[in-house]
């Protein structure tokens, strides 16, 4: 009936957690899985990316191993969800990227950045290695429709192939009919998601090494997400200035598009790091094979983007402002690359699912 | 023997939610606390793993709790399950002090969630520990080390130090050997018996061998046994306990609350000979849930069948194993090992006793029998929708009462009438105080709430003195 032995691990856990139901209330996983008796692969990868592995239900769990039955949510959940992100890619034949994903970034990287330092090269040679400073600056070194038609396209591929992807899972978790832009529902799976609500363990905090939760992996993970959405929103704005107002870069450090960048990459710096160290601190039985390398990789490219894009702000006013450009355009573009093949559609789907059981809740009510 | 592992004010014996009580309510009294724990970290604990609920009185409605439930109303519950079997005074003192103890597990560590949406119908009666019984050892085993309470796990009592009502010290085995530990007052919260299978067949004879534990393996009732070989006074007898009827293919022992099955009200139960033996609708789940595992352990090799048909297959809890199926009753009995024609027989006369009525699986309905012996009173509906369904059950048996005497201070007493020193005694090894037979859910976290508090406060006193 399901295709991949995580699946049935999956399906047999949910069974055995249905006619426990001890953990009904620590997230949304429990209840989700309550108003069903058999579980679809659909089902399973729909409660899959409702898991937020804060590893509550396995420390809480009578039946975690040592005990016969052998009861691991957080894992057998991590290995499902990580299967679906390929199960459900668009296009199918890109899925095998997610099983080489450390690679894949590394090589998308290493091209990315080679590709920016020669264009660099050919684009505005002479000035490669001097200081260049004053408006427009960074469109003497490279044309800015290069740098947009050159993003532009590799961020229109990237939400085509994430809009299919997220379509596809969409229509195997459940009622495909119902859209997943009613705005109650939405709505609380934004404050949902915005709030990592379900990170918390059930109020405590997340289980890491031991039976002793805290909250260091929401507060990372907030510094992650919320950085990387004020990097976004920098970028937008400079997007603005740019073709309304006509406003070149690089911006005085007091403007809006640095300020945002600036406070987005300190988070995108120090909240990375908190999730790679949480992740080596994390007690092995909650981590699953499947997913490794997926999310370091994919955590490492913020943090490099940070760190490239702020040293790009300290030093624009110094000959390394060339190499430091291509470098940190490579990364983004590498990054951009990636991300429809990525850790990055786990918020992707992690948030359809969320909005799914708001709808389930609401129908339930 | 290696010299004295540790010399402390209060030793407690067990690290269940009594024990733990015990241990944080001595250590807050000023002692110095040591708990031993005969299981490994994971599994320690006792039964406490393995429960959800504790019943405490509360005169309104609270966040986690839908209405009032008196401490009148909690002790004629009591009175009802124990058909009278309680010692009043013990039973009215825990009652009163349940109240409190709703509070008093919160500022522990422990977390309550917020009330069901009705799968067990407790939610004015009960409160449920978030996470179940294991989160709620978790936090408590958290706050005793953060207040300096030490734990050894993997750490067994083989003898305890006794002159008279007086004891020294205990024995302990450890991994490395064999220590002993000097304590001035003693906590026992050691459990029962009911993992030691040559205990219960002294009291229930070969019989026991097919019982299933559903709890902890590790309740072999040594300490127990060592007590009243010491001379402590005992109460009630060995084979009063709460056993209730499980899926027979549960394991021995340690398979918990998902072995359970709730659909005895849906259909009929017959014993191996394809004999109906007892009213399956007597009272609505989980009132008479607790009757059935000594119902089945009195039929013939301790094994029972339920039997429904399509029509009920959804009206219960999901079960941990599927039913066994089969397209007609003859075919089910083949599956079951039961002779088909005496099968055929017992549906066909109890499908001739169904008086219709009004199905209502929310309250006590008109679907009964009429001149069935024994009658089906409630939810009597024919089983006429193929596929047929059968789930085996076995006696599976929660906890014994048979335990030692204690009075109000949790102070064990004497056989001789007195007053032990500085041995005090919680949770399921004195339980028998207040639960002499019957059961109703979340009484035994009450008891051991209750009384661990009591017996700690009271041994770290006595150990000041």
């Amino acid at each position: 009936m399901h295709a991949t032995d995580a699946l049935k691990e999956a399906d047999r856990l949910m069974t055995v957690c249905n006619s426990c139901r001890y953990c009904e209330g620590l997230c949304a996983v429990f209840p989700a899985m309550e108003m069903r008796r058999a579980f679809t692969s659909g089902d399973l990868n729909y409660l899959a990316n409702l898991c937020h592995a804060c590893g509550g239900c396995y420390t809480d769990c009578q039946f975690s191993p040592p005990h016969e039955f052998n009861v691991n949510v957080p894992r057998t959940l991590a290995t499902v969800r990580a299967q679906s992100y390929a199960h459900y890619a668009w296009p199918g034949a890109l899925a095998v990227l997610f099983r080489r994903n450390g690679l894949f970034v590394a090589l998308a990287t290493a091209a990315s950045v080679a590709l920016f330092i020669f264009a660099f090269m050919g684009a505005g040679g002479a000035h490669f290695g001097e200081a260049v400073q004053g408006t427009g600056a960074f469109y003497r070194i490279m044309p800015h429709e290069l740098i947009a038609w050159l993003f532009g396209g590799v961020f229109t591929f990237g939400l085509v192939a994430l809009a299919l992807s997220l379509r596809h899972f969409w229509r195997d978790i459940g009622d495909a009919a119902e859209s997943p832009l009613a705005p109650r529902p939405l709505w609380q799976a934004i404050k949902d998601a915005g709030s990592l609500r379900y990170l918390d363990g059930g109020g405590v905090g997340c289980y890491n090494k031991d039976e002793k939760p805290d909250d260091n992996r929401r507060f990372y993970h907030h510094l992650t997400f919320y950085g990387f959405m004020l990097c976004f929103a920098a970028t937008s704005v400079g997007a603005l200035y740019h073709f309304l107002f006509e406003w070149e870069a690089p911006y005085p450090w007091w403007d809006l598009p640095v300020v945002l960048g600036t406070l987005g990459g300190l988070g995108l710096v120090v909240g990375p790091i908190g999730l790679l160290r949480a992740k080596r601190q994390r007690d092995p039985a909650l981590l699953s094979e499947a997913g490794a390398g997926m999310d370091k990789a994919f955590t490492v490219m913020l943090l490099l983007t940070a760190v490239s894009g702020l040293l790009l702000l300290v030093l624009r006013a110094t000959p390394a402002m060339n190499a430091l450009l291509a470098i940190h355009l490579g990364i983004v573009f590498a990054l951009f690359l990636s991300l429809p093949y990525g850790w990055f559609v786990h918020g992707l789907y992690r948030f359809a699912a969320l909005v799914r059981y708001a709808q389930e809740r609401a129908r339930d009510a | 023997m290696d010299a004295t592992l540790a010399r402390v004010d209060v030793v407690v014996i067990g690290g269940g939610n009594a024990g733990l009580c015990a241990a944080i309510s001595a250590r807050r009294s000023g002692a110095s606390v040591l708990v031993v724990e005969a299981a490994p970290k994971f599994y320690r604990g006792g039964n406490t793993r393995h429960t959800r609920n504790m019943r405490c009185a509360h005169d309104s409605a609270t966040k986690i709790l839908s209405g009032p439930y008196t401490q009148d109303e909690f002790f004629e519950d009591l009175l009802r399950v124990t058909q009278g079997q309680t010692d009043e005074v013990l039973a009215r003192l825990m009652i009163r002090e349940s109240q409190d103890m709703l509070g008093w597990i919160v500022e522990q560590g422990v977390r309550w969630q917020p009330s069901l949406g009705g799968t067990l119908s407790l939610g004015r009666t009960n409160s449920f520990f978030l996470g179940g019984g294991r989160a709620m050892l978790n936090a408590l085993y958290l706050t005793a080390e953060r207040l300096g309470v030490e734990v050894l796990y993997d750490t067994e009592v083989v003898e305890m130090e006794m002159e008279g009502g007086r004891c020294s010290g205990v024995l302990v085995r450890r991994p490395d050997g064999m220590h002993r530990i000097s304590a001035k007052a003693v906590v026992a919260a050691a459990g029962g018996f009911e993992a030691n299978i040559d205990w219960l067949k002294e009291a229930w004879g070969p019989s026991a061998g097919n019982f299933l534990i559903r709890g902890t393996p590790y309740n072999r009732g040594t300490v127990l046994k060592m007590l009243m070989d010491k001379g402590v006074e005992t109460i009630r007898d060995p084979t009063q306990c709460h056993a209730v009827a499980i899926d027979a293919r549960a394991p021995k022992f340690d398979g918990g609350i998902i072995t359970r099955l709730d659909c005895v009200v849906f259909g009929i139960v017959v014993n191996n000979r394809a004999e109906r033996f007892y009213d399956e609708g007597e009272d609505i789940w989980p009132k008479r849930y607790a009757i059935w595992g000594r119902l089945v352990a009195q039929q013939p090799d301790q094994i029972a069948y339920i039997l429904f048909d399509a029509s009920s297959l959804e009206l219960f809890m999901p079960s941990l194993y599927p039913p066994i199926a089969a397209p007609t009753i003859a075919e089910l009995a083949g599956k079951l090992g039961l002779d088909a024609e005496a099968l055929t027989r017992t549906v066909e006369g109890f499908n001739a006793a169904v008086r219709p009525g009004t199905f209502d699986d929310k309250t006590l309905d008109d679907c009964r029998t009429e001149g069935l012996t024994p009658p089906k009173s409630h939810w009597a509906r024919k089983l006429q929708t193929a596929p047929y369904y059968a789930y085996p059950v076995r006696p599976g048996i929660t906890f014994t009462y048979l335990g030692v005497r204690v009075g109000a201070d949790a102070r064990m007493r004497m056989a001789d009438g007195t007053g032990a020193d500085n041995l005090f005694a919680a949770g399921e090894i004195m339980a028998g105080n207040v639960l002499g037979r019957g059961y109703a859910a979340g009484i035994g976290m009450t008891i051991g709430s209750v009384f661990g508090r009591i017996a700690g406060r009271e041994a770290a006193d006595h150990a000041r003195h």
